[in-house]
């Protein structure tokens, strides 16, 4: 029987039991207050006795699942010749492949001696077996909740708080997926991070200031030794954020002014879906637009005056970033300036202040912890964009603050060392892993600080 | 509850014999808008005689705002219809009425605060001192600067108790230097009352301040501008009795020098700080009188009715 098959039966056991449980419910309530005399509503006691038809009966058929394959391929292996057992752990997981192959009728690699066959024929009848106890015991189980749980209603019985206690179980259930694979990832993460600094001192990587990431593979091959100071790098997307925020920060705060105090309802309910929109572009489209167009023009004004501009310029990829970074900066402001209570705009104005006085001496000093903490997002959104550095900025870490040439940044060194075939025990894969560490936790550091001012903000109004 | 008796009541004694559902409904609408009128009852209105002119005397000696046929609208609301009202110096004027009469309405039209508002729109003529108000050449900046106002809810600007006194005078240049500015920080702290309770803490945040004490800081603000005119709205609404007996004092010490218009819900308060009250009902002024005339003998039904609790 397929495991699908299985599970239909399972819920179908499940709703009769919801049924059956609401009937006897219905049928216990009694009095003249008949509903009212039950402790909970009748569809509480059903649904009772279909979780417990149901979760334990899944809960067997999700393990078995899991361990099935392990226990019958050890079976297996346990009754092969001792020639085939004194094999090599890689050479007898393609031998159990093998076999596994033959058993379903699938191509099989190289000749088939009568051992295999006879280990197929094992095969077959383990997993037919395995299948048999799989559902003799889950539909038992199910049926054996349900008349457990059937037989536990009375009109006393507190169903519903029940019920409510496992709906509450699934819902931290689903909200810590989340959290536990992004812990899972921050440890993978971190482990592969030590393995690198097992290779490479933590004070070499952290104040080392030149970026070769490229190693030998072979005893015998000619080249570098790899240095892996990842200054350079950080200087790169300190450089490239920079620029992004002298751009968007004026321009987002300004176009928020506007927007909140002085433009029209007509142009604010034009304008801000549009600045919306442009938050919405896909950022490699901001990436080749820096890339093709930004990038030649940035490179023709600055010969045409006479600098030496290097093709992937800083300031290229630091100002379509810029841009693409406005609509976070103005709406972020927007929403602050415009919490900024009703009543501090009409008493500045009540006192004789024109727009702009209200504006710079009370509206923007109230909303100042709200727009630094917009501005903060925004500057660990720019340190973390990928795409535009990727297609704009260049590959060659320089240690410079010229803007005019090339840098690159760390996600582009992330992208440029897991791009192509790997050795994944390589000092220069696993420096990705240490980049990623040390960008995790300054984006992460940068959101804390962000979220707290601008929560403290909140505090201060509501 | 207490300020939607009026239509209701007014209901009935129109349609004594009104259904259920009749009276129900306005009251329901009405209590969702608070300074908008309520459109099927403002129809009753015109074609009730409360449709008829102010009663009472809306003249004055000397007046110093003048505010002649006034119309407001927001949008297709009719939300004041034809006031004229004059108010003298050195007197307290209070407005009273249910809630939703256009009391703040029009004290708002009086520093031209509903210019913020898109959708109003005003008509008639309100003259300071002798000056059209809606007059091209004058800037509404510099006219609030002459009427100052106080709402509802205290609403310090997050600034130190001395920047937020300090801040009026600062962009209207009214200091020369730090002592003068001094100066007059401390003096109106002084003559709002609130000078001996926070005179060490000057440099602290306004808002820290009690709900009454802050209150009395936004009156000293906007004293600070030397106005000519105070305007209140509701000012005591949201404090406790003896911050509001304070305010009252303070009312009274006031209009020695100022005209003050008060937009008050508390009969008894009109009756302490006023020199003169005007009854609002719908949108229409209703009645002007000295406030003993409006509290002991008023000419109209409605006024009656509403000073004696029987209304509001």
């Amino acid at each position: 029987m397929q495991t699908t098959t299985l599970t239909l039966i399972l819920i179908a056991i499940a709703t009769g039991a919801f049924y059956f449980g609401r009937e006897r419910s219905l049928l216990l309530a009694s009095g003249q207050r008949k509903l009212a005399s039950l402790h909970s509503l009748p569809g509480y006691y059903g649904y009772y006795t279909a979780i417990w038809a149901l979760l334990p009966a899944l809960a067997v058929l999700l393990i078995w699942l899991l361990i099935e394959p392990r226990i019958i391929v050890a079976m297996i292996v346990k009754a092969l010749p001792d020639a085939q057992r004194a094999l090599s752990s890689g050479e007898l997981n393609l031998l159990v492949n093998n076999i596994r192959n033959y058993a379903t009728g699938d191509i099989v690699a190289g000749d088939i001696e009568p051992f295999l066959r006879d280990a197929a024929t094992q095969y077959q009848h383990l997993v037919a077996v395995s299948r048999h106890l799989l559902v003799t015991l889950s539909i038992g189980l199910a049926t054996l909740g349900g008349v457990f749980a059937w037989r536990q209603i009375t009109p006393e019985f507190r169903a519903r708080n029940r019920v409510e206690t496992v709906v509450g179980g699934l819902l931290i259930a689903a909200s810590s997926i989340a959290i536990l694979t992004t812990i899972g990832i921050v440890m993978s993460v971190l482990f592969e991070a030590i393995r690198f600094f097992r290779e490479v001192p933590v004070t070499e990587f952290l104040f080392g200031l030149n970026w070769s990431p490229q190693t030998a593979i072979r005893a015998d091959q000619v080249g570098s030794s790899g240095s892996f100071g990842a200054i350079p790098l950080f200087t790169g997307t300190l450089l490239i954020t920079g620029i992004a925020m002298f751009v968007s920060v004026p321009v987002g705060i300004m176009t928020a002014i506007y927007l909140a105090e002085y433009s029209s309802t007509r142009i604010r309910s034009i304008t801000k879906p549009v600045l919306e929109i442009l938050a919405g572009i896909p950022t490699v489209v901001y990436g080749f637009f820096a890339a093709l167009t930004v990038a030649p023009i940035v490179r023709r004004v600055g010969e045409s005056m006479g600098f030496e501009v290097a093709s992937d310029s800083a300031l290229a990829a630091g100002l379509v970033m810029g841009i693409m970074i406005i609509p976070l900066v103005s709406s972020l402001s927007d929403d602050a300036i415009n919490a900024v209570p009703r009543a501090m705009r009409d008493g500045a104005l009540a006192l004789g202040s024109t727009r702009s006085e209200t504006m710079i001496k009370v509206l923007l000093p109230a909303a100042l912890p709200g727009i630094v903490g917009g501005v903060l997002l925004a500057v660990s959104r720019a340190i973390g964009e990928t795409m535009i550095v990727v297609m704009a900025a260049g590959l060659a870490a320089n240690l410079t603050a010229n803007p005019l040439e090339a840098v690159t940044t760390v996600t582009v060194q992330i992208v440029t060392l897991l791009v192509g075939d790997q050795e994944f025990d390589s000092a220069k894969t696993l420096a990705a892993f240490a980049l990623g560490l040390m960008l995790f936790l300054i984006t992460l550091g940068l959101n804390v600080l962000g979220l707290q001012v601008v929560r403290k903000y909140r505090e201060e109004y509501d | 509850m207490q300020n939607l008796r009026p239509i209701n009541e007014y209901r009935r004694m129109r349609d004594p014999a009104g259904s259920n559902s009749t009276r129900e409904s306005p009251v329901m609408l009405s209590s969702s808008l608070d300074s908008q009128e309520e459109v099927s009852i403002e129809e009753e209105v015109e074609n009730s005689d409360a449709a008829s002119a102010t009663l009472g005397n809306v003249r004055c000696d000397n007046p110093y705002i003048v505010a002649e046929n006034i119309d407001v609208f927001y949008g297709d609301n009719h939300a004041i219809q034809d006031v004229t009202l004059e108010i003298a110096k050195n007197q307290v004027v209070a407005l009273i009425g249910p809630s939703g009469c256009g009391k703040s309405t029009f004290l708002r039209c009086l520093n031209r605060m509903n210019d913020s508002i898109d959708s109003a729109r005003v008509t008639g003529t309100i003259t300071l001192d002798g000056e059209n108000i809606h007059s091209k050449s004058l800037d509404p900046v510099a006219l609030r600067a002459r009427v100052g106002m106080v709402f509802q809810k205290p609403n310090p600007f997050p600034k130190s108790i001395y920047d937020n006194v300090a801040y009026g005078p600062r962009i209207h240049g009214l200091a020369n230097d730090r002592a003068e500015l001094d100066n007059i920080v401390h003096t109106s702290l002084e003559r709002a009352g609130l000078l001996k309770e926070v005179k060490n803490r000057l440099d602290d945040p306004g808002t820290g301040l009690s709900g009454g004490q802050q209150q009395r800081l936004c009156i000293a603000r906007t004293i600070a501008v030397d106005p000519e005119v105070i305007l209140m709205d509701e000012p005591c609404s949201a404090l406790d009795p003896i911050a509001t007996a304070k305010i009252e004092d303070l009312m009274d010490e006031l209009s020695e020098n100022y005209a003050i218009v008060i937009v008050t819900h508390s009969m008894q308060q009109a009756a302490r700080v006023s020199r003169r009250v005007a009854y609002f009902h719908l949108g229409k002024l209703i009645e002007v009188d000295e406030t003993d005339k409006i509290f002991t003998n008023p000419s109209h039904k409605l006024t009656e009715d509403y000073v004696t609790g029987r209304i509001g």
